[in-house]
């Protein structure tokens, strides 16, 4: 049992040695730059990994190899598409506006690594244990969606301002279904600091784990806040700003190589920052899914369910076909709006009903009837008319 | 000067800086996203005095919202294309700058002159938020509700008012 | 200059800025602009008092920055969109050509 802890905590040890070895007065540096330094070197890692999956899996579910030329089964892919994207020119337009244009990967880079400190990796394994975590991380990944913007707006491209302005106008929608569900978890956890949320998931009933998300109203909210996630960040099937067949790039058309680079990184730790978040609100943080599993270290169960979520990610992109923009918002504002606003009324009745047969029917009372009128709703409303031809007749 | 911290001196700096260019840069969308600086900048002034979550919340809603909204109707009413108007016009707006530069000069004056600088040093107080829900739900429910009524009806006011009309067809 | 001098004075600066800008500026955005910085700067001074006054560790200046921000937030809203249904009637954002349009 001893040997668990010691694997479990082994970066923490490792630190607190590194520490000691430090003079006195480097001491708060040091510290600092040992807790932010595995943030920098881990995640850019673990996206390049994910550029490989993706393109190997979307390659498999298309019925055809992903990309296998470079190294063992195509494993050195990404150290190709570093080079190329360092050794490819930097094409600025001649009407661009210089400093916004430069200024647009930078911004949206710093303002991707930073929501990574709010997220405990590991039991005792958290950057900023700050007082209102969750809120710090809706904050910065509000800000992302300026950088968008700069992004599109200096091209002078209407193409690129059409791609950023449907991108802005696709992130602001989604962000409030996106807080309404994470509001559920914080009225149920009672606390907006994020290692006292997996701390009250941390519990087991049996061999099962007192997850919010084996809970109606947490599964609920946990599809709520992975379909959100996947519109925030631009995927598939909400990358309409990005269609790689309409608007080619959309909002970083213009952009060339290491910018582009920069951009796609971008992306892609936003896209496992949310789903970090959504591993520390529903599916209980470090923890293990089943009581006998304790024994495996708290950061190999992180990096886990991450995968795990990431291979969904790549997975409905694989799958689903791209929603239109009017589409879009309406699944937004007309179903998903009202359903996270069911869906904090029935944790709430979930929170204040006694422990027993009575909360799990009583909350899924509320999610099916108000699941079964919104949809119903939304699918009248849009009968498909009969084709008409103005023109061509 | 040797009081105040490195890091506020520099936050408060680049704040003035950014307020000061988004008031007079040419392009009004240079001004919107010179405005967002400003707002981030005040948003970390009030982490570094301790207010934690408005700090966060100020980022939030701000820069998060306000700002897009302000660059949203810049483009919708076609300011990205023109810039904002000459700086200096035909005659210079000197009301303006002197009506500032003296309320600017009689506040100075007040905070100099007011027993507030005086004060001793009084550590940071706390406001966890959990402290900020208790006080919301009991001292301030009706400000909160009101707040609540008021958020609606501006939201629907916002929407009523920005509708385009139902055009007669032609 | 003590601490809270030098709070109170950055919060007069941004409130002499946005007042000048509000004053000066012939697009209507950028009034609305001059205005939501003025409203930071009181903001700013909430916290400063909170943050170096006398009061028991009573949170009355996050509170009232917090409400602060949400009519800002509201009136923001619908300053814009009065500045849209304008722009829709009169095609321009330009204060010195919509001064004297009574109607």
């Amino acid at each position: 049992m001893l040997d668990g802890i010691a694997v479990d905590q082994v970066f923490v040890s490792l630190k607190h040695w590194v520490l000691g070895y430090s003079p006195a007065a480097i001491e708060p540096a040091v510290s600092i730059l040992l807790t932010i330094l595995p943030i920098l070197l881990v995640f850019p890692v673990l996206f390049a990994l994910t550029t490989v999956l993706e393109r190997k899996g979307l390659g498999r579910i298309q019925n055809r190899y992903g990309p296998n030329r470079v190294g063992f089964f195509g494993i050195l892919q990404p150290m190709a598409d570093a080079l190329k994207s360092l050794t490819k020119e930097d094409i600025v337009p001649a009407s661009a506006d210089r400093t916004v244009h430069f200024l647009a990967p930078l911004v949206l880079l710093a303002v991707a690594f930073l929501p990574y400190a709010v997220l405990p990796i590991g039991r005792n394994m958290i950057a900023a244990n700050l007082d209102a975590g969750v809120l710090f991380f809706f904050a910065i990944g509000a800000i992302s969606e300026l950088s968008v913007f700069m992004a599109g707006w200096s091209s002078r491209n209407k193409y690129s301002l059409l791609g950023a302005m449907r991108a802005v106008a696709q992130m602001i929608s989604y962000e409030v279904p996106l807080l309404l569900s994470s509001i559920a978890v914080i009225m149920a956890a009672g606390s907006l600091n994020t290692v006292d949320i997996v701390n009250k998931q941390a519990g087991f009933s049996g061999i099962f784990p007192h997850w919010y998300v084996l809970t109606p109203w947490g599964f609920a909210g946990f599809v709520l806040f992975m379909i959100s996630a996947t519109a925030e960040t631009n995927r598939s099937p909400f990358d309409l700003p990005e269609g790689e067949s309409e608007i080619i790039a959309g909002y970083y058309i213009e952009y060339s190589g290491f910018k582009f680079a920069l951009f796609f990184l971008g992306e892609y730790l936003g896209m496992f920052a949310i789903s970090g978040l959504g591993i520390t609100l529903f599916l209980g943080g470090w923890g293990a899914p089943l009581s006998f599993l304790t024994w495996i270290p708290s950061w190999i169960w992180f990096f886990a369910k991450l995968l795990g979520l990431i291979i969904g990610f790549i997975w409905v992109r694989g799958t689903l076909p791209r929603l239109r923009m009017d589409q879009l918002m309406n699944f937004a504002w007309k179903f998903m709006l009202p359903m996270a606003l069911v869906i904090v009324v029935s944790a709430g009745a979930w929170r204040f009903l006694p422990q027993g047969v009575t909360r799990w029917l009583i909350s899924t009372l509320f999610l099916a009837v108000a699941y079964g009128l919104l949809a119903r709703g939304v699918e009248t409303r849009n009968k498909i008319a009969k084709r008409t031809y103005r023109f061509a007749e | 000067m040797r009081q105040m911290s490195a890091a506020f001196l520099i936050l408060a700096i680049m704040t003035v800086l950014a307020a000061c260019a988004a008031m007079t840069l040419r392009g009004l969308v240079h001004c919107a996203l010179a405005l967002a600086v400003a707002f981030a900048g005040i948003g970390t002034l009030y982490l570094s005095l301790g207010a934690q979550f408005l700090g966060l919340a100020q980022l939030l809603v701000y820069v998060g919202a306000i700002a897009v909204l302000i660059v949203f109707v810049i483009l919708l009413t076609r300011g990205g294309d023109s810039d904002a108007g000459p700086l200096v016009p035909t005659r210079l707006p000197i009301t303006g700058i002197v009506v500032a530069t003296t309320i600017l000069a009689l506040l100075a004056w007040a905070v100099f002159h007011s027993s507030v600088i005086h004060f001793p040093a009084s550590p940071v107080p706390t406001a966890t938020v959990r402290e900020l829900g208790t006080v919301l739900m009991a001292e301030y429910v009706l400000p909160l509700e009101v707040i609540g009524l008021m958020l609606t009806a501006a939201l629907i006011g916002a929407v009523v008012v920005a509708m385009k009309e139902k055009q007669d067809p032609q | 200059m003590t601490p809270p001098a030098g709070c109170l004075l950055v919060s007069c600066t941004l409130f002499a800025v946005g007042l000048a800008g509000a004053l000066t500026r012939r697009n209507t955005i950028l009034v609305l602009v001059g205005i939501e910085l003025m409203l930071n700067a009181a903001n700013l001074n909430f916290v400063a008092f909170w943050r170096y006054g006398h009061h028991g560790g009573a949170s009355t200046g996050i509170i009232f920055g917090l409400f602060s921000i949400a009519i800002a937030a509201a009136e923001a809203a619908v300053g814009l969109a009065l500045i849209l249904a304008v722009y829709r009637h009169a095609k321009t954002t330009d204060l010195s050509l919509l001064t004297g349009r009574a109607q």
